[in-house]
């Protein structure tokens, strides 16, 4: 187990990188403390699963080191970096046992076959697939076989850090509920250092003690989420992050209140961005209260998903979601309220903090 | 996945149809027929049974002719199929070498046979042919007509020459659609290239493996052009193969009765090992799908 | 209007699919709802004309078309894998169902332009799919799909390989697109929250079966079955075993309540309750909501909600609550159940007791 420094890590997969579009990561500088649950979060194309390769040493860096603990590994190979990843499509060897795909990564490294039998039988009961040791991998559910990769990780002592790239996308919907439950057990029965690569939300702020939230090639916010969630600090983690995410609409400002069209928004307090060419408001559909006082609104749909409906409509010309609960009527004249705690203000996309 | 029923699809294979039945099936019968009889020439027969299946079976001429295919096609699937699989491990997968590989490859499979058997026999002279004057230079006594075992050497090494392409391909083909996760995972995993080999690489090229091994065996075991033109069946009966000797004794000496049966008898073996190899073969896939 | 008579399929000794029935009617939405293997490809590819059922008649609009082929029936699949040709533009992808149909240039042209607005691909009409996005690459399928006009419209798993966040913005256009008259669209999908949002009329799909098919949200909150409830929830169903005597539910734990509306007719006996993540709660949502004492075991935070995992009894539980909590793994915590929520199944899982009015 170790912390995961990266150091002004810069990544280009062309051979003469010249602007900066042509770096996939165009400058990371993070610590991954020792024993967190981490997620990389972020679209396609916005550098996670390359950082994640360059974590693990399946890709050198273009520029920048990479240290686990004190020590510099930027130059060590994957065999001897002792960390274990589990891809999206599950990676089990056909044609071993269940037992022997799990005594694999041992067998290589010339452990004493006592302790492998000793490991892999531990690690097997850990992963519930103690009834299947001798049965051969092919064949398995995709969840079992995501099981055994997990597995394989797990059984080595000498393992920094499991990184996860994607591991549950062809998991069945239910199964993702038990897998998810089971790695955070894990997590905590380990204490290992564990990087969660998905573009799924849901995933990623289930299992994170810290998510990092990716777009093109940068690191945008890093945070717990609930930080993520009440106080993004750019529009992009306001709208990647919540179902449906955060409504952001322009305005103009005017000391402690902002001006949308013809309304007037009172605001947790003031702030006068120097030289900002766009101000947007940022709130989230959970914090917009759906009655019969406020600002007006037209309504396009109403969309039922059973715990809540997300209402979907315009005020003052812009689009907004709110969310309403699922026994809350919906007012012939629908107004909305913004609720302060959930009120962001945003100049060129970055968050602005409110004075008193 | 079912296609849908659809008749006109018989008018599209009719042409091949009755090419194949003039080439291959009425032919087929009149052999058939010929093994059957016996004649003495003009044009009268009389039926022999399986008198003729009898004396071949009995001939020792057949059983050693047939016991130097068995010899033959061994030595080729021993070279053939693993030297095919350690070229193909070992071409590029992206890249601008792969179209060159792969034109590098085609080739030899592109020349005609009896070609291969001309450039070979010449190609081995020791006065004229660049290797046999090599071998010469280097004090290597070669002969392919007077020395048995050069005149086997030569035929195997040609056919080695010839047919390895096929194999190279086939196993290039199964090696590109392993996805990178695997080797990635590999790497992880701490294994060794030897196992990557096992447990990964090795696994994944079954089905092509099949189809090379089942190839290749039928192509050596028939094989006819190539050592013909080479050595005629010389040194005296050495490289004197199944197909050699029948056609000698079909066309040469016009026995055409006992011709007609070990024909028959030698589709027969072909047809036998062909199905012993594809069953163990499908078998021990379906052994590890259990 | 779609009609799918006892319809079963048999690959060798595998059952595909098992004695479907459904009506689609002209101008719906309907989902095939269920996990890998249950059957919704199959169903969807014997729909198209792909595969001939083992037993089983079709009907479109009364015809029988079972032995048809796909290309005389009228009808568009839009694939899991975006399936565009490759070497044609993206203008000439939407185009091409119209130039097999022998349109003239000026129709297609229109035809292509619209559908292109419609998916917002007009920037992009003279690329090649492989330089677009996955996003771009399966928007340009769909677009081919619409352009037919064709009269049933088959999609299976469209977003799945698509980013969270693109997956919730296509779906959120699919309506519009589904806005289309007199179509018959046919959308498969694993996911419940999915079948949710998109509405509809919803055919729930297990093991080759279709256990339900109605509206969608009927069919969410009043299941005919277990299979059913359990497909259609997202998180997993809550389940627990209870009994009922003379008048009341008992659940163990010495936890008990009366049995109320359509519930009191139901016979003593053994039961298997189920209720939704989100109708447990930390308050007391109703004057008769049910209490229960019940020890945290895992924790999630999504920021907007917590899924707080419980065990209760020999029940894992899992409980959906808004806003962020911060229980202790192993403490005991009180949660609260609205009665007229639950659902109650009986030994063979069917449901029984169902009330006639549902809470708004």
């Amino acid at each position: 187990m170790a912390r995961i420094v990266l150091d002004h890590i810069r990544h280009s997969y062309l051979s003469n990188p010249s602007r900066d579009e042509d770096y996939a990561l165009k400058e990371v500088h993070h610590t991954f403390a020792d024993g967190g649950a981490y997620a990389l979060l972020g679209p396609s194309g916005c550098g996670k699963t390359s950082l994640l390769n360059i974590i693990s040493g399946l890709v050198a860096p273009s520029r920048g080191r990479i240290l686990f603990g004190d020590e510099d590994v930027t130059d060590l190979p994957t065999e001897r970096r002792n960390i274990a990843q589990v891809f999206q499509f599950p990676v089990v060897y056909d044609t071993m046992s269940v037992f022997d795909n799990m005594a694999f990564p041992l067998r290589n490294r010339g452990v004493a076959e006592a302790d492998i039998q000793r490991r892999v039988t531990e690690t097997l009961e850990i992963i519930g697939l103690a009834d299947r040791a001798h049965k051969r991998a092919r064949g398995l559910t995709a969840d079992q076989k995501q099981k055994i990769s997990l597995g394989r990780g797990l059984v080595r002592q000498d393992v920094n850090a499991i990184l996860f790239d994607e591991p549950l996308t062809v998991i069945d919907p239910h199964m993702k509920w038990v897998l998810r439950s089971q790695l955070k057990e894990l997590h905590k029965r380990f204490g290992y250092t564990m990087v969660y690569v998905t573009h799924d939300q849901t995933e990623a702020l289930t299992f994170a003690q810290s998510v990092v939230v990716m777009f093109e090639g940068q690191i945008v916010q890093i945070g717990t989420p609930a930080e993520l969630f009440e106080r993004p600090s750019h529009t992009f983690v306001g709208y990647f992050i919540g179902s449906p995410g955060m409504n952001v609409m322009p305005v103009t400002l005017d000391g402690a209140t902002a001006r949308l069209g013809s309304q007037t928004i009172a605001l947790p307090g003031a702030t006068s961005p120097a030289s900002a060419t766009r101000i947007e408001l940022g709130v989230r559909p959970e914090y917009v209260r759906v009655g019969r006082e406020g600002m007006p609104i037209q309504v396009r749909t109403v969309e039922d998903i059973g715990r809540h409906r997300i209402v979907r409509g315009t005020l003052e010309g812009t689009d907004i979601a709110a969310i309403l609960p699922e026994h809350q009527e919906l007012p012939a004249e629908p107004r909305v309220s913004f609720d302060p705690k959930g009120i962001n203000i945003y100049a060129d996309s970055w968050r602005q903090a409110l004075g008193a | 996945m079912e296609k849908t029923w659809n008749n006109k699809a018989w008018f599209l294979v009719l042409p091949v149809l009755v090419l194949v039945a003039f080439s291959a099936i009425i032919p087929l019968m009149t052999v058939v027929n010929y093994s059957v009889q016996d004649t003495f020439g003009n044009n009268e027969f009389f039926w022999a049974g399986l008198d003729w299946f009898d004396d071949t079976l009995h001939s020792s001429r057949f059983w050693e002719a047939l016991w130097r295919n068995l010899l033959f096609s061994g030595i080729i699937l021993a070279i053939q199929i693993p030297l095919g699989i350690f070229i193909a491990l070992h071409m590029p997968k992206r890249g601008w070498g792969v179209p060159v590989c792969l034109v590098l490859m085609a080739l030899p499979l592109l020349i005609p046979w009896n070609v291969v058997g001309t450039i070979w026999q010449v190609f081995g002279r020791v006065d004229i042919g660049l290797l046999g004057r090599a071998l010469a230079g280097l004090g290597v006594d070669y002969n392919y007509v007077q020395d048995p075992f050069d005149a086997w050497a030569t035929i195997v090494v040609m056919d080695v020459w010839h047919w390895t392409s096929l194999v190279v391909l086939l196993c290039y083909a199964g090696l590109v659609s392993i996805p990178d996760a695997y080797y990635q995972a590999a790497r992880i995993d701490g294994a060794s290239r030897w196992s990557v080999f096992r447990f990964i690489q090795l696994p994944k090229m079954q089905r092509v493996l099949l189809i090379a091994v089942l190839l290749r065996f039928m192509d050596s075991f028939m094989i006819y052009t190539e050592p013909f033109v080479v050595t005629g069946g010389g040194p005296g009966n050495e490289t004197t193969f199944l197909s050699i000797d029948l056609v000698k004794m079909a066309i040469g000496q016009f026995d055409v009765g006992p011709a007609a049966a070990m024909s028959l008898i030698y589709f027969l073996i072909v047809m036998l090992l062909s199905w012993v190899f594809y069953t163990v073969m499908t078998n021990y896939g379906q052994g590890n799908e259990q | 209007m779609l009609e799918l008579r006892n319809i079963t399929k048999q690959v060798g000794a595998e059952t595909h699919l098992s004695d479907i029935s459904l009506r689609l009617e002209r101008g719906t939405l309907n989902v095939l709802l269920g996990p890998t293997l249950s059957g919704k490809t199959s169903l969807m590819r014997i729909m198209a004309g792909l595969d001939r059922p083992s037993s089983g008649t079709i009907h479109v609009d009364g015809i029988d078309v079972t032995g048809v082929s796909p290309q005389k029936r009228d009808v568009a699949m839009v694939f899991q894998q975006f399936i565009n040709y490759p070497s044609m533009t993206v203008y000439d992808n939407i185009a091409s169902p119209m130039r097999v149909a022998g349109a003239d240039r000026k129709s297609i042209d229109q035809a292509v332009q619209r559908a292109a607005a419609l998916m917002k691909l007009t920037p992009y009409l003279d690329r090649l799919p492989l330089n677009l996005s996955g996003g771009q690459q399966q928007r340009t399928a769909l677009a081919r799909a619409i352009v037919k006009n064709a009269g049933l419209v088959l999609l299976d798993e469209p977003l799945a390989n698509l980013d969270y966040k693109l997956r919730e913005e296509l779906r959120a256009e699919l309506p519009r697109i589904f806005a289309e008259s007199g179509t018959i669209f046919v959308y498969a999908t694993t996911e419940p929250s999915e079948a949710l949002l998109l509405g509809g009329n919803t055919a729930t799909l297990s093991e080759g079966r279709v256990t339900q098919f109605g509206r969608t949200i009927e069919v969410f909150r009043r299941p005919a079955d277990l299979i059913t409830a359990r497909t259609f929830s997202d998180p997993p169903l809550n389940t627990v075993a209870i009994r009922k005597s003379t008048g009341t539910f008992a659940l163990g734990g010495g936890v008990s309540f009366p049995a109320t509306n359509a519930l009191v007719d139901v016979a003593d006996g053994a039961y298997t309750m189920g209720f939704q993540p989100h109708h447990l709660s930390l308050s007391r949502s109703a004057p008769d909501a049910v209490a229960l004492r019940a020890i945290v075991t895992a924790l999630e935070i999504t920021g907007s909600e917590s899924f707080v995992h419980l065990r209760f009894g020999d029940a894992d539980w899992i409980m959906l609550t808004p806003g962020v909590q911060n229980f202790a793994v192993g403490e005991e915590v009180e949660v609260f159940l609205d009665p007229r929520l639950l659902m109650v199944f009986d030994g063979a899982g069917r449901a029984v007791g169902q009330a006639t009015a549902l809470a708004a």
